[in-house]
């Protein structure tokens, strides 16, 4: 394949082609796929999750730009919402990176849900092995501030790190909701606002708890992503949790889960690309008129759809 | 309170106005019925088929109105107005180099204009000289390229600028372009004290909307309030802040949204400028405002008249302010830029005529109309002096200056000047609720505001709901003939070759320790206004004094909110 | 499935940008994806942007007059980068007589003042992705 082989050689076209090729569901995406699975494993996959508002893309810039001082390449997925009306979307993650788009060693792509939930794209696991064999050092992944449903995140990065800001007034409410649960790096952005060493000393407790139950204990930074201050700590914690990973045999898990994760989805997806497939489509829409005449229910006709 | 009308009267016109509805009116609908399409303003603001002293049955004359000259000033800030002296017919107008836009400004004074307007190119206006590679294909397209003392001295050269007051459309380097103004001056050997004039300086609505910002909103704050302090010490009758909803309006905003939000920058420099320990009788009387006309007529006469009642009582109320100098909003109007057609272009002229009309009942101080032309490109010379006779023939013929505020009183007006006020205070609370103008910016809540408005006007043109002569209906094919400005192609070469010549032949030293100067000046706490007319008698450019400013305040970037 | 992907971006310093917007918005509304670049852009970011985005056409407003400097070296940097396939059109305030050169520049299309929405998304349908 021509793509890949200019992809294998840094070309950024080949790149941006390769990963619409997967997220389009392109028939030569699986082939595509296989072909760089091979090529991939080298790349510190970094997940950026938190409400809208607090300023995630910021982050990410600074961020990338402290990893860029230290000459290591980055690639970025930067993901926002699809309209479930209208099925577009405007992608303005850009808009706080425009400086990063004439570096050499930077890769970024901005992706709609397409309808997926978890607060990714479906594509990002793909987007994230296209850019790993293309040679990236990290990659960022920066998921839609969805809220509560981000634990997608999850199972597609190795370091994850959340992001508040001060003044939102939903700190408790993001306890309960058990996002905490999903940080690796907690990060306090625009830090010189009111009620910042408050929510610091909230974190940090949810930190302490944490490391009851693992080795890791998350860092709280705080940071003025937009001045650029306090960067320069979570990129030092970014790789410090890299490096423990590795160390407290964590890293083979996370792959293992990661990979388990990235299965699972590509069964899933078969399996509904099966279900809905040829004949079965007809099969489908004949089973849900029985279900809506209450001649069955969906439990049965579900069986019944997957049979043979 | 007092209401203007007794309880049986009220009465009995809602008694009358029933039995109208029912009798007059229904039959008359039944053989003629009203159109479909909605009875509403240039700002989706819906309105009555009828008004009657039942809309503005609570009134208080006083309360509402008083007399021109006087507390609330809703008729007007003056006694006579146009009586004694009409609006200040100001033009904005500059393009290409300082020799071209010098000879503009003779010919519009030649043709009867009161007052000068320069309008910047975008390198200037983002504190870049000609030669920066940001200026790259920008220079003198919308304005005229300041980068120097010298550009500023050969702008003026011939004009009295001790007799005729300038207003300079300039906000994030506001402070050094106006150093390059006072410098020109005494450079002439006129005092500071003696000139009079407008710097924008209304870096608020630049977050908001223009978006010809610099620096973040924290030292730009600093820097505006150091031209008030500056100002009312050294130029007196210099109006330091044209606090502006025009670009707000062009934007997309509706006509409250321009006027909610112009109001709270307004009360926001107030507030800045006291925190930092400001008399407010001291610098409130020479803050000025800058307002749209839009082609809604009645909508706008109602905004200009709510914000000046607003503004009144909000200094009297508020801040405290004893000197009615204080309290009375003193504003320009610029009609809407936005509301003319690059199709049939001529019919702008009776688009600006309309919307002229509105400002001069709607009481303004100083107006600028807008050529026929400017969809297509700055404005040629016969352009703009039509557009400027409009306004002689509304001060001269039209009979509308003749009595003070004469739409005063009616039903329709006055509700709807209730009503801007209603809503004006409606959006105060919400920018309150967050916690100021400033981390409302933040928040991008005034960019979502003008987003939303701007989409659902054009949503409200494409879906025929509402007409734009030229465009959605009345169109016709034929190409638009129209004599365009022509720049001279050679003007960016000379502009160049000046400033590398200033740059060689000025007194190194001088130039050097007088930035040194002014870097210390930005980052301690002094005012900075004499150190940067010092950098500028030293012939330091625009440039580079914005880029001593840039390295100690950094600058900001658009959130883009859509 | 394919979603046509369009970039809309605002090259020079003229920070008008209400037409950007409002288009931004339509040809979302229309179903696509749209990459909003902000203000200030020079033509490297821009091709850069719509590279690594692998759009099908690149949007460009300027209202300052300083298209016919920007726009034809946009196209002039696509083509250079191997990417001379990204449509690219033009809106703002462009006169009737800057509209040819533009197209002899290689601009596929020029949405003057008064364009309609529908026109710009019609034309968005019948020629991205091909």
């Amino acid at each position: 394949m021509e793509l890949v082989e200019r992809l294998l050689n840094g070309d950024k076209r080949a790149a941006a082609k390769l990963i619409s090729l997967v997220e389009n569901e392109d028939r030569e995406a699986a082939e595509v796929l296989r072909e760089l699975y091979q090529h991939t494993g080298n790349t510190h996959i970094v997940g950026i999750t938190g409400p809208p508002g607090v300023g995630k893309s910021s982050l990410v810039y600074e961020l990338t730009k402290v990893l860029r001082k230290k000459g290591k390449k980055v690639g970025i997925v930067a993901i926002d919402p699809t309209s479930r009306f209208t099925g577009g979307a405007i992608l303005g993650d850009r808009i706080r990176m425009t400086e990063l788009s004439t570096d050499e060693g930077v890769f970024m792509r901005s992706m709609g849900t397409r309808g997926h939930h978890g607060g990714i794209a479906k594509a990002t696991t793909e987007a994230a092995i296209v850019l790993d064999a293309m040679g990236m050092d990290v990659v960022f992944v920066e998921t839609v501030g969805a809220g509560q449903s981000q634990s997608m995140i999850w199972e597609c990065v190795h370091t994850s790190i959340l992001v508040e800001m001060p003044g939102m007034g939903d700190e408790i409410q993001a306890l309960k909701a058990g996002i905490l649960e999903i940080g690796d790096i907690f990060v306090v952005n625009k830090g010189d606002m009111e009620g910042t060493d408050q929510l610091v000393k909230e974190l940090e407790s949810v930190a302490e708890y944490k490391a009851m139950e693992q080795e890791w204990k998350p860092p709280v930074h705080v940071t003025i992503a937009t001045e650029g201050k306090g960067t320069d700590e979570v990129v030092s914690s970014i790789e410090d949790h890299l490096e423990y990973l590795k160390e407290s045999g964590e890293y083979q898990k996370r792959e293992e889960e990661r990979t388990k994760g990235e299965f699972t989805r590509i069964v899933q997806d078969l399996l509904l690309k099966k279900a809905f497939a040829g004949e079965r489509s007809k099969k489908f829409d004949q089973l849900l008129k029985e279900i809506i005449e209450k001649k069955t229910d969906p439990f049965t006709a579900a069986e019944k759809l997957l049979e043979e | 309170m007092m209401a203007m009308y007794d309880k049986s009267k009220l009465d009995e016109i809602e008694k009358e106005l029933k039995r109208w509805e029912k009798e007059c009116l229904g039959r008359s609908i039944e053989t003629l019925p009203e159109r479909d399409r909605p009875f509403i303003t240039a700002s989706s603001v819906p309105i009555d088929r009828l008004y009657t002293p039942l809309d503005v049955k609570d009134w208080d004359y006083f309360e509402k109105l008083g007399f021109p000259g006087e507390y609330p000033f809703t008729r007007g800030v003056h006694p006579t107005m146009y009586r004694s002296r009409p609006w200040t017919m100001r033009m904005f107008s500059g393009f290409g180099t300082a020799e071209e836009t010098n000879e503009r400004y003779k010919y519009l004074m030649h043709h009867g204009e009161t007052g000068l307007s320069v309008a910047f190119d975008f390198p200037t206006l983002y504190g870049y000289d000609t030669d920066d590679p940001h200026s790259e294909g920008e220079f003198g397209k919308c304005g005229v390229a300041i980068s120097s003392l010298k550009d500023m001295e050969i702008l003026f050269a011939g004009i009295p600028v001790d007799k005729i007051s300038t207003s300079m459309t300039i906000n994030g380097p506001a402070p050094v372009v106006w150093g390059f103004y006072i410098s020109m001056a005494e450079n002439k050997g006129i005092r500071p004290d003696i000139i009079s004039g407008t710097i924008q300086n209304d870096i608020l609505k630049e977050y908001i909307a223009q978006k010809s910002f610099i620096f973040p909103p924290e030292p730009s704050m600093r820097l505006i309030v150091d031209t008030f302090e500056y100002g009312y010490k050294e130029l007196p009758r210099w109006n330091t802040v044209s606090i502006s909803g025009y670009h707000i309006r062009e934007a997309g905003s509706t006509a409250v949204q321009e006027l909610a939000f112009t109001l709270a920058d307004g009360l926001e420099y107030v507030r800045a400028a006291i925190e930092r320990g400001l008399d407010v009788d001291k610098f409130a009387p020479r803050l000025s405002f800058f307002f749209n006309a839009h082609n809604d007529l009645f909508e706008e006469i109602a905004k200009y008249r709510a914000a000046r009642r607003i503004w009144a009582r909000e200094m009297k109320e508020t801040f405290k302010a004893k000197d009615p100098r204080s309290w009375w909003m003193r504003f320009h109007t610029q009609t809407a830029g936005v509301s003319l057609t690059a199709q049939q272009p001529y019919n702008n002229i009776v688009r600006v005529t309309i919307q002229a009309l509105a400002a001069v009942l709607g009481g303004t101080q100083s107006l600028h109309t807008n050529s026929m032309d400017e969809a297509l490109a700055l404005p040629s010379k016969e352009a703009a002096r039509v557009a400027l006779r409009t306004q002689q023939i509304i001060a001269h013929e039209s009979g509308v200056t003749n009595t003070i505020d004469p739409l005063g009183g009616s039903y329709f007006l006055e509700y709807l000047t209730d009503y801007m006020e209603e809503e004006t205070y409606n959006y105060f609370d919400k920018i309150d609720s967050l916690g100021g103008v400033i981390p409302a910016i933040k928040k991008g809540f005034f960019q979502k505001e003008i987003a939303d408005s701007a989409y659902r006007y054009q949503k409200e043109i494409e879906e025929n709901k509402r007409t734009v002569v030229g465009i959605n209906d009345y169109a016709t094919e034929e190409p638009v003939k129209i004599e365009l400005l022509k720049m001279d192609p050679e003007g960016e070469r000379r502009q160049t070759g000046r400033l590398k010549k200033l740059r060689e032949s000025r007194d190194r030293k001088k130039y050097e320790s007088s930035l040194d100067r002014l870097r210390k000046a930005a980052e301690g706490d002094e005012n900075v206004m004499p150190a940067i007319k010092d950098a500028v008698h030293a012939y330091a450019t625009l440039g580079e004094i914005c880029g001593v400013f840039r390295e100690v305040f950094g600058e900001y970037k658009d959130l883009a909110i859509f | 499935m394919k979603k046509i992907r369009v970039l809309i971006a605002k090259p020079g310093l003229d920070g008008h940008d209400r037409g950007a917007k409002v288009v931004a918005r339509a040809l979302r509304d229309a179903g696509m994806e749209v990459i909003y670049t902000g203000l200030h852009q020079t033509p490297e970011m821009i091709v850069e942007a719509a590279i690594q985005e692998d759009v099908d056409v690149v949007g460009l407003s300027c209202l300052s007059g300083a298209h016919m400097t920007l726009f034809p070296r946009v196209v002039e940097l696509l083509r250079e980068k191997g990417a001379g396939d990204i449509l690219v059109t033009a809106g703002g305030i462009i006169p009737d007589e800057d509209v040819p050169k533009l197209k002899e520049a290689g601009i596929a299309a020029a949405f003057g003042p008064g364009t309609s929405l529908e026109e710009i998304i019609e034309f968005h349908k019948k020629n991205a992705g091909k």
